[in-house]
């Protein structure tokens, strides 16, 4: 069935019907997603807590999302007197929107990317700033004192972490040479050992910068332990304080369609995209238990550590990732000379 | 540099334990006690709010209104009233009322008892909508926990009385320790004397 549904979104059919079938796609599996990656946080949650999580709406408390989201639907959209309305209304599409775009060029299967863009990588992280910026525009139009403590802490947290995600990126495109997503992920076919990450003989310090990838994931989607955005104990819900219903839901779906995103990211650059490692198999399936084990593994670092503190997370980037990044880079560009010169 | 190094990798060594304890939580059973359709085992010596202690022989209160414990109430929560009932040898309790809004559980009315006449209940479902509900009539309590002992005993009531009774009051002896393994006697035996009849 998953076979037949990569031939039939394959590039062979005409255009536009394609592109409704990607569009209704992509929206689909976004807001399931998000919906469900809650009920996942929530059990996983209480799983490490000792605790069932949701168990009252619906079986294993599955129709939690659904109620979740009937309650936030039929709550009156408050816009506060004195916020910035325009600002305000627009922060929730602009925190979603990107993300729906960049999953455009992600290879859920051999064929099964809605665009095959030569510059895809460059476009999921062009995008991805926007993210920052709308949460920043969202705690700055609420004009409310911890939204706006928030937004600050938002950019100085995101500009200090794009730093060392990006040299890792650039390390990423010069030992794949490439930016096409589904190249990147076509050269990691065969055996385990030939994915991105533990190819060793191109950089010796592949592991170490899958961990700087991660590690930045984490950051750039404000999840915990990097969490200062929303710290809840300082900064009641951060920049999402004053918004209401469905305002603070589609902030709340972003957060966990940014998840997604960024461990796609991580498994096509990392993890060998919908290569099987074993050859059986559809790809789509393979791609899909990569990104969800390490949607779990962010589930998991959540539920482990606690929050930093924030000079603890400058620190960990300007002192510790941004050194260590460069330096494999370096290190990568060097053995790629070596290398060409054999 | 070498001090820098060594906090760098011990630190990410302490993050891995640390995801491995929470691991190994994750796949433990749980521990919640689903309370409305689970509940959990109440101590015997659970404080609750007072009760009256029944007599074991007779099944009437112990308490003949002394007002010992209303004396020793500290937030004058207790309201006692008593009669001389025709040719009984000791006055006998009618009104026993304990103002739960006010009560701080202190147990000096339970110590003040000398005839052990009062205890504390294992009662711990107390929500109410209104305030008069924690007035509660601990007299009319022990009337219908009475009623309810004689209806459970009534296939053969003379066999089972004896058996039946809580032991002898004392302040913090388990009130219904005893209670269902009687109960399952008594079911029992029941069911043989209605195979015999």
């Amino acid at each position: 069935m998953i076979q037949a549904l990569e031939k039939l979104l394959s590039p062979l059919w005409p255009e536009p019907l394609r592109l409704v079938l990607f569009v209704v796609g992509m929206v689909l599996f976004v807001a399931l997603n998000a919906m469900y990656l809650v009920w996942v946080e929530r059990k996983g949650a209480g799983r490490f807590q000792r605790r069932p999580g949701p168990t009252e709406v619906g079986p294993a408390g599955l129709l939690q999302p659904v109620a979740d989201g009937i309650k936030l639907m039929s709550k009156q959209l408050i816009v506060p007197a004195g916020v910035d309305s325009t600002l305000f209304r627009i922060a929730p599409l602009l925190v979603m929107a990107p993300v729906l775009m960049s999953l455009a060029v992600i290879p859920f299967g051999q064929d099964l990317a809605a665009r095959n863009i030569n510059a895809g990588l460059l476009m999921i992280f062009a995008l991805g700033s926007i993210n920052v910026m709308a949460l920043m525009l969202g705690g700055w139009s609420s004009r409310n004192k911890y939204a706006i403590i928030s937004a600050a802490r938002v950019v100085s947290q995101n500009v200090a972490y794009e730093i060392p995600m990006l040299l890792v990126v650039i390390t990423m495109a010069m030992v794949t040479g490439t930016l096409n997503l589904n190249e990147i992920v076509r050269q990691q076919s065969g055996p385990f050992w030939h994915w991105n990450l533990f190819r060793l003989g191109l950089n010796p310090l592949m592991p170490v910068t899958f961990l700087i990838f991660y590690i930045c994931m984490l950051a750039e989607t404000n999840r915990a332990p990097f969490d200062m955005a929303e710290a809840e104990s300082e900064l009641v819900a951060g920049a999402y304080t004053e918004y209401a219903g469905m305002g603070f839901g589609v902030f709340f779906m972003a957060e966990y369609a940014n998840i997604v995103l960024g461990c796609s990211l991580a498994t096509v650059l990392f993890l060998g995209g919908w290569q099987s490692p074993i050859g059986r198999l559809p790809g789509l399936v393979w791609f899909l238990l990569k990104m969800y084990f390490l949607v779990f593994s962010v589930v998991w670092v959540r539920w482990t550590f606690p929050r930093t503190q924030f000079y603890g997370l400058l620190n960990l980037s300007w002192k510790l990732l941004i050194p260590l990044s460069l330096f494999t880079l370096i290190l990568s560009s060097a053995m790629l000379k070596i290398l060409r010169a054999l | 540099m070498k001090q820098a190094l060594k906090e760098i990798f011990t630190g990410f060594y302490s993050l891995l334990v640390g995801l491995w304890i929470t691991l190994r939580q994750f796949f433990r059973p749980t521990v919640t006690v689903h309370y409305p359709r689970q509940t959990l085992r109440i101590p015997p010596r659970f404080r609750g709010h007072i009760e009256l202690v029944r007599h074991p022989a007779t099944g009437q209160p112990i308490c003949f209104a002394c007002k010992l414990c209303k004396r020793a109430c500290p937030s004058d929560c207790i309201t006692v009233e008593g009669a001389k009932v025709q040719g009984a040898r000791k006055r006998s309790v009618t009104t026993y009322k304990l103002d739960f809004t006010r009560c701080s559980l202190c147990g000096a009315c339970v110590e003040a008892c000398r005839e052990g006449a009062i205890r504390f209940s294992r009662e711990y479902n107390l929500a109410g909508w209104s305030k008069d509900e924690f007035i509660l009539d601990l007299f009319k309590r022990l009337e219908t926990e009475a009623q309810a002992t004689v209806d459970a005993q009534a296939p053969n009531r003379g066999a089972a009385m004896m058996k039946s009774e809580v032991p002898p009051a004392q302040p913090a002896e388990p009130a219904r320790a005893g209670k269902p393994k009687a109960a399952t006697e008594l079911a029992a035996a029941g069911k043989n004397g209605g195979g015999n009849s």
